[in-house]
């Protein structure tokens, strides 16, 4: 059978899909969002969906779990802090049919705010965790997982990290197998998380993860390669790749696929086979720390540190004191942060923000996290999903108490707002914040790279699906003023921030325009050009931040490939140097 | 192929590394080499720097180097050849696309885009220099550069075992099948083979 090229993504859907999975529910998060991209190809076989946020969709998958089918969900690092709480009392409850949760870390922060290191839920939680190292083996180990989950009545935790599942390496697939659902059966004493029941669950759980413990000694997920006596390295995850590379080719390797809990008699059998014994694991010394309490002595964090991802020229300088020759070549690059598009409509509000400098913004995650960089530098936070509206009332209520006037915004972006926004629009509401919650509502989840959600009006299979309108539901919980507004109309986005804080009751902001690069929209309308003669050189248009402008002999220049015409820029510059020209007009 | 072949694809999100990446891994793939790559998404798609890595040979490892360990450098962007020179091997090759995009820092003033990017990169590896905007202009549509740059870049690493104008006609939309079988050809005929 011929090989194909996947992404760790792609082959970890396949995987699931050969194993019969029948319901799959995830929330957008990078690295792990091309799992669920994967999944509506198979959709003849099984039912997917983009749930509002990370919990609802473990919690989905793990209530398909209890009604006897194979259930997956899927999610980044910090996702998996939201759903934590369903997570811990699965592990108590156990499975009916085998239910697998990935988590999908980002070592280096790629497109995160953390990099958290999930592989301690596994431990937390008492999960058995899977960790693949390559494309091939998020196929086969997912395959495993399922087998794993349903054997040992456990939830399973499949951990990659970007450099899994970002990257492509051959892949042979193989066939689904289909499995009959169990049938359904009332289990009260198992599935009600009540404390009589939890009681029993407890210890039946360590009962479970002591002979999962004792399996993962025979696992043919954890593999040796014998070779060398002189070096031996237990490693797992990308770690492995980068440590074939870095030490030498008679190094011996206990090279583990189950993780969690890690197989110590097969450790020690290792450990005493080989005279150095080397830890190589990206971030913190998660296997190090459990291998020297069982009193196996071994070397890991001390060389090789537990921040930022790792590379095979690292881990050879960092264990061997190898240093790559580099060359200097003696001019240095200027730094080139991300930067909101061209004609991305969240330019136009956070223009108007900055204009503001006593204004305090709290932001969120998503594109219009790009707001609070330059030359924009028109948020104060950023902390985590949902958290705009909730930090911004927090900070209100402290202005408030240490007598300070000040006007503040909350922001967050539409797929934000239904994934854990909501709840913060009510706490403005019921605790009466002087808070003015703001929602950019470019239609689509943007950062992720557009998946549909609740307010897009399709569902992850492309079929068009019920509306939720963000007006109605800010509505429905009080507040009295909803102003809709066109953030590339830079006088009416002003005003409407005016009318907000003008409004004596409780007003709401929607920033309402889809984002430019959603395909299934029109937007050419043509583009915007200088004319020398008028431009003064005075700077204007560079401070609302668009990649496609810049200074060129002293006078403004607009680069065409870039240039969408959104006219923002224009509407800025005190000259009127800037026009659009042609395109379908708008 | 003796040893194993790092490159490096670099340039600024949007501009088309990651399809250039997988016309590369596609013929890689089917002449039957070992073939890893990798790419990082989200945040960093937004008009940053933006770098793919592609690695072949009988057996790859990592999917991932670190500096000085990548044989050819193609950069899309001038100064983003700069940012990754240290991740070229010393004598390593680079195809640099003579062509400036300002960062937002530079737009907007805070910081001067540095002169003397190519002469600096010239005067340490081995370079293949080309206007792939003006030649894909040429073409009708700028956007095809990055295929411009691929044809140089196999060029200059004498890949001709493998028929790959049949391979950017597989793997590109079929609508710009014929203007990327074009560029590949500008690019490939844009540098010398022999450096």
């Amino acid at each position: 059978m011929s090989k194909v090229l996947l992404s760790g993504n792609e082959a970890a859907a396949r995987g699931a899909f050969e194993a019969g999975v029948r319901v799959c529910s995830a929330y957008p998060g990078t690295p792990s969002t091309e799992i669920f991209e994967e999944l509506p190809k198979y959709r003849d076989a099984l039912y997917c969906e983009w749930a509002p946020n990370e919990k609802v969709a473990l919690e989905v998958a793990y209530g398909a779990s209890i009604a006897g089918v194979r259930s997956l969900c899927a999610m980044k690092h910090v996702g998996l802090n939201v759903a934590a709480d369903p997570l811990f009392t699965a592990a108590y409850n156990g499975v009916t049919g085998g239910f697998v949760i990935v988590t999908a870390d980002d070592p280096s922060m790629h497109s995160s705010q953390n990099e958290q290191d999930n592989r301690h839920y596994a431990r937390a939680a008492r999960l058995p965790m899977i960790e693949p190292s390559d494309s091939q083996e998020c196929l086969d180990f997912m395959k495993a997982a399922y087998e794993l989950s349903e054997r040992f009545d456990v939830p399973v935790l499949f951990r990659t990290t970007t450099r899994i599942a970002h990257s492509k390496s051959l892949v042979e697939e193989g066939e689904r197998t289909e499995r009959a659902p169990i049938p359904y059966v009332r289990n009260g004493k198992k599935y009600i998380a009540a404390p009589a029941n939890a009681m029993r669950n407890h210890p039946k759980l360590e009962k479970i993860m002591a002979e999962v413990q004792e399996y993962g000694n025979e696992c043919p997920l954890n593999k040796l390669e014998l070779k060398g006596r002189k070096i031996g390295v237990i490693t797992a995850s990308i770690a492995y790749q980068y440590a074939k590379d870095a030490f030498p080719a008679d190094t011996s390797f206990l090279k583990l696929g189950l993780t969690y809990p890690l197989p110590m008699k097969l450790i020690s059998e290792f450990a005493s086979k080989v005279e150095k014994l080397y830890v190589v694991e990206e971030l913190d010394g998660f296997m190090e720390d459990q291998i020297k309490a069982a009193g196996i002595d071994c070397v890991g964090k001390e060389l090789l540190g537990n921040i930022y991802e790792l590379n095979p020229q690292l881990v050879r300088q960092r264990v061997f004191g190898e240093q790559a020759e580099t060359v200097d070549v003696g001019v240095r690059a200027v730094s080139r942060p991300p930067a909101l598009c061209p004609g991305c409509p969240h330019r136009g509000f956070f223009y108007t923000m900055a204009k503001h400098k006593d204004f305090v913004v709290a932001g969120d995650i998503g594109c219009y996290t790009l707001g609070g960089t330059p030359p924009l530098n028109a948020l104060d936070s950023v902390v985590c999903m949902g958290a705009g509206f909730t930090v911004a009332m927090g900070m209100a209520k402290a202005f408030k108490q240490a007598g300070i006037e000040k006007k503040v915004f909350g922001v967050m972006g539409d797929s934000t707002f239904f994934h854990s926004g909501m709840t913060g629009a009510a706490e403005i509401i019921y605790n009466d914040g002087d808070v003015i919650p703001v929602v950019l509502d470019n239609s689509i989840t943007g950062m992720t790279g557009h998946q549909d959600n609740p307010g897009s009006g399709f569902n992850l299979e492309g079929e068009i699906a019920e509306k939720l309108k963000i007006e109605d539901i800010l509505t429905a919980y009080g507040y009295q003023k909803v102003i809709i507004v066109d953030p590339q109309d830079l006088a009416a986005m002003e005003q409407a921030v005016q009318d907000a804080i003008a409004f004596e009751g409780h007003a709401a902001i929607i920033v309402r325009r889809p984002c430019l690069l959603i395909k299934r929209i029109r937007h050419d309308i043509g583009k915007c050009a200088v004319d020398r003669s008028v431009c003064i050189g005075c700077k204007k248009c560079l401070s609302v931040g668009c990649p496609a402008i810049m200074i060129k002999d002293g006078r403004a220049e607009i680069d065409r490939a870039q240039c969408v015409g959104c006219t923002v820029c224009a509407q800025v510059c005190p000259m009127r140097a800037i026009s659009r020209e042609g395109g379908e007009s708008k | 192929m003796k040893q194993n072949v790092s490159a490096l694809l670099v340039g600024v999100g949007g501009q088309g590394a990651i399809l250039t990446a997988k016309v590369l891994v596609n013929g890689l793939v089917k002449a039957g080499y070992d073939v890893k790559m990798s790419e990082v998404h989200g945040m960093s798609q937004r008009g940053g720097s933006v770098s793919t890595q592609v690695h072949w040979g009988e057996k790859v490892n990592s999917p991932v180097i670190g500096p000085g360990a990548a044989d050819i450098i193609v950069a899309f962007e001038k100064m983003e050849a700069v940012r990754y020179s240290n991740f070229l091997k010393p004598g390593g090759v680079a195809v640099i696309n003579d062509y400036e995009i300002a960062s937002s820092t530079v737009a907007a003033g805070l910081e001067q885009y540095p002169d003397g990017c190519l002469e600096a990169m010239r005067d340490h590896f081995t370079c293949h220099v080309l206007k792939a905007g003006e030649i894909a202009r040429s073409l009708g549509n700028e956007r095809c550069m990055n295929i411009v740059l691929f044809g140089s870049m196999v060029r200059a690493l004498h890949m001709d075992d493998i028929d790959w104008e049949t391979v950017v006609a597989e793997t590109v939309p079929p609508k710009f099948r014929e203007l990327n079988v074009a560029a590949f050809r500008a690019g490939y005929n844009a540098v010398g083979g022999q450096a």
